[in-house]
């Protein structure tokens, strides 16, 4: 087939042996903090790669992202601690309780264009916060979150409990889910995304089913945030509301928009900027927003496609704000 | 690439019956009535704001309409999803271009075959040998689509940096690779020369010829619609006033009087 033509192989395909070489070797020469500074990366590049399909492929501003990061994680965090069902047998669980949660919150909004669903997905993700924070059924510990979450196992002898091992696991599913990310890329179901992303009702007048496939991108989308979710939690062995603020979605969101939307690779450096940005300026803590703020301007300014726009037309970003308003027949 | 046998194939292709379609106040479609018959071209002429379109979106299903039906072959598909409809075999252009501008152009044909293939998620996700099948044949149809609009050197080009006249033939050649057997074409000679509306000219004939299409037009350009139309209805203010072949039309009193005679369009 002609992957070339999307570049992520190919050409690069050198480049991308000595980057899996390195983050083969890496951990067993640094420190367990730089580990789980790497574990991070890779928990941000899942949800990034999760946003994207929804953001970055189908053009939809969903910014309640961390909604579905917290069902997967919460969904973990109860069974666990409740039922005792290991961690890695909840890794699908959490995935497929976040997919259908999407399917059902997003079914009603779906038919809303650009702005609107933004703030529609804003208040998605606010009101799972805030239910748990309220703790319903005393599943959710209030403010205080789920403590006491285990190792991932499937229950056998096998654990997963030191650093280097959390970070073979998450990379392992991050290129696991590249794999299959690019494959849906280039499939028909990839490229409905992007023609609807493109122009609504062409793409309906096509013969693309807009609605179902929008659904799908957010049950997809939601489904891969599950799963950061479950490893997010048995990681920190314990989950709280404040983990999935409005202020994660916006980071996720960010993670796109720096890297380039609908771009795989692009996402990964996004999702390095945001997880290795706050280490390097540890420093100046203070400072560090301010910094963040201003990198964001300069982006938006000087590169609207992000640091690696997708070859087949990644939209930028600015331009894609502007079509939102004249989309109607 | 005909759908269908001739001998099977009802006569009418497309029927609609007292359509109407009203936004807020105004009756934009009042009543309509037409057929448009097996292998015909029946064009659909009138001023600007008579109607025309409203009566292509409402047959799409871009629109719902408030009275009347839609009847596709034996099928009333009145008020069905514009996805359905393609599905159903009615492929449609757009007056103000609509490409996929981020695609290539061949991507935006492959956008046309999406109905006709089925993969589905887990199907892409592990790459299964029917979905590569399908894959092959998906881009096989549409390279040999490129070829019949004469865009191959635009293969891997944007769509949005190819010249005019070529993102018109693009998009028909995207609603083709949907398998129509009614293409439904909103002023496909709208900001083409006189060379390149000859050769769309010649394109629709044969399209007749040899794919057994019908073709539904809008159309503004006198020469097109006479040239090569079987059918005329015009409209005027949401009604259909008159209909018959081109010369009837063309000698119509109240046609010249509501069309040709006051806003005469170049």
């Amino acid at each position: 087939m002609e992957r070339e033509k999307t570049g992520f192989f190919g050409s690069q395909q050198s480049l991308l042996f000595a980057i899996v070489g390195i983050f083969i070797i890496y951990p067993f020469f640094v420190s367990n903090y730089y580990i789980d500074v790497a574990f991070f990366f890779g928990i941000y590049a899942l949800l990034g790669l999760s946003l994207n399909i929804v953001l970055g492929e189908v053009g939809l501003f969903d910014l309640g992202h961390a909604g579905f990061y917290a069902i997967g994680a919460y969904t973990t965090a109860i069974l666990n601690t409740k039922l005792g069902i290991p961690i890695l047998v909840l890794l699908p669980v959490s995935a497929i309780a976040a997919g259908i949660f999407a399917y059902i919150v997003c079914s009603p909004i779906i038919h809303l264009r650009g702005d609107y669903l933004c703030i529609v997905t804003i208040g998605m993700g606010e009101i799972v916060r805030l239910a748990l924070i309220n703790n319903p059924f005393d599943l959710t510990g209030g403010p205080n979150g789920v403590y006491g979450i285990d190792f991932p196992s499937f229950g056998g002898p096998f654990v997963i409990d030191s650093s280097i091992e959390y970070y073979f696991l998450i990379w392992i599913i991050v290129v696991l889910s590249i794999i299959g990310l690019i494959r849906l890329q280039n499939s028909r179901i990839g490229r409905a995304w992007n023609c609807i992303r493109e122009d609504e009702v062409a793409a309906g007048s096509s013969g693309i089913d807009v609605k179902s496939y929008k659904l799908l991108a957010f049950v997809i989308g939601a489904a891969l945030a599950g799963v950061a979710g479950n490893i997010y939690a048995s990681k920190l062995m314990a989950v709280s509301p404040e983990s999935f603020s409005f202020w994660e979605s916006c980071m996720l969101f960010c993670i796109v928009l720096i890297g380039g939307m609908g771009s795989i690779p692009g996402i990964l450096i996004g999702a390095a900027f945001i997880s290795l940005f706050p280490e390097i300026f540890r420093p100046f803590a203070m400072y560090r927003m301010l910094v963040f703020g201003l990198v964001m301007i300069l982006m938006m300014m000087f590169r609207p496609g992000g640091v690696w726009p997708r070859k087949r037309g990644g939209p930028e970003f600015v331009s894609l704000l502007s079509r939102m308003r004249k989309k109607d027949v | 690439m005909s759908k269908g046998d001739l001998h099977t194939t009802p006569e009418r292709v497309l029927e609609t019956r007292g359509l109407t379609k009203i936004f807020g106040g105004l009756i934009a479609v009042n009543n309509f009535d037409a057929t448009v018959k097996k292998g015909e071209i029946f064009s659909l002429i009138g001023p600007n704001g008579a109607g025309k379109t409203t009566v292509f979106n409402v047959v799409t299903g871009i629109y719902k309409p408030e009275a009347g039906q839609v009847i596709f072959g034996e099928k009333d598909i009145t008020g069905r999803k514009p996805h359905q409809i393609v599905s159903f075999g009615i492929a449609r252009t757009f007056q103000n271009i609509r490409l996929f501008q981020n695609m290539t152009c061949l991507e935006n044909i492959m956008a046309g075959q999406h109905c006709r293939a089925k993969a589905g998620v887990w199907s892409s996700i592990f790459s299964f040998s029917a979905q590569k099948k399908e894959e092959r044949r998906i881009r096989e149809i549409s390279e040999s689509r490129i070829e019949q609009v004469g865009l191959e050197r635009f293969r891997d080009e944007l769509a949005k940096n190819i010249p005019y006249g070529s993102q018109r033939m693009l998009e028909i050649a995207r609603a083709l690779a949907t398998e129509p057997m009614l293409l439904v074409l909103d002023e496909p000679s709208s900001g083409l020369n006189a060379g390149e509306t000859e050769v769309l000219m010649g394109f629709l004939k044969e399209l007749i010829e040899k794919e057994h299409l019908t073709i539904l037009l809008i159309e503004h350009d006198m020469n097109v619609v006479m040239g090569i139309s079987d059918k005329v209805a015009v409209m005027d203010e949401g009604k259909k006033i008159a209909e018959g072949n081109p010369e009837e039309i063309y000698n119509n009193p109240r046609v010249i009087e509501a069309y040709l005679g006051t806003e005469e369009e170049a």
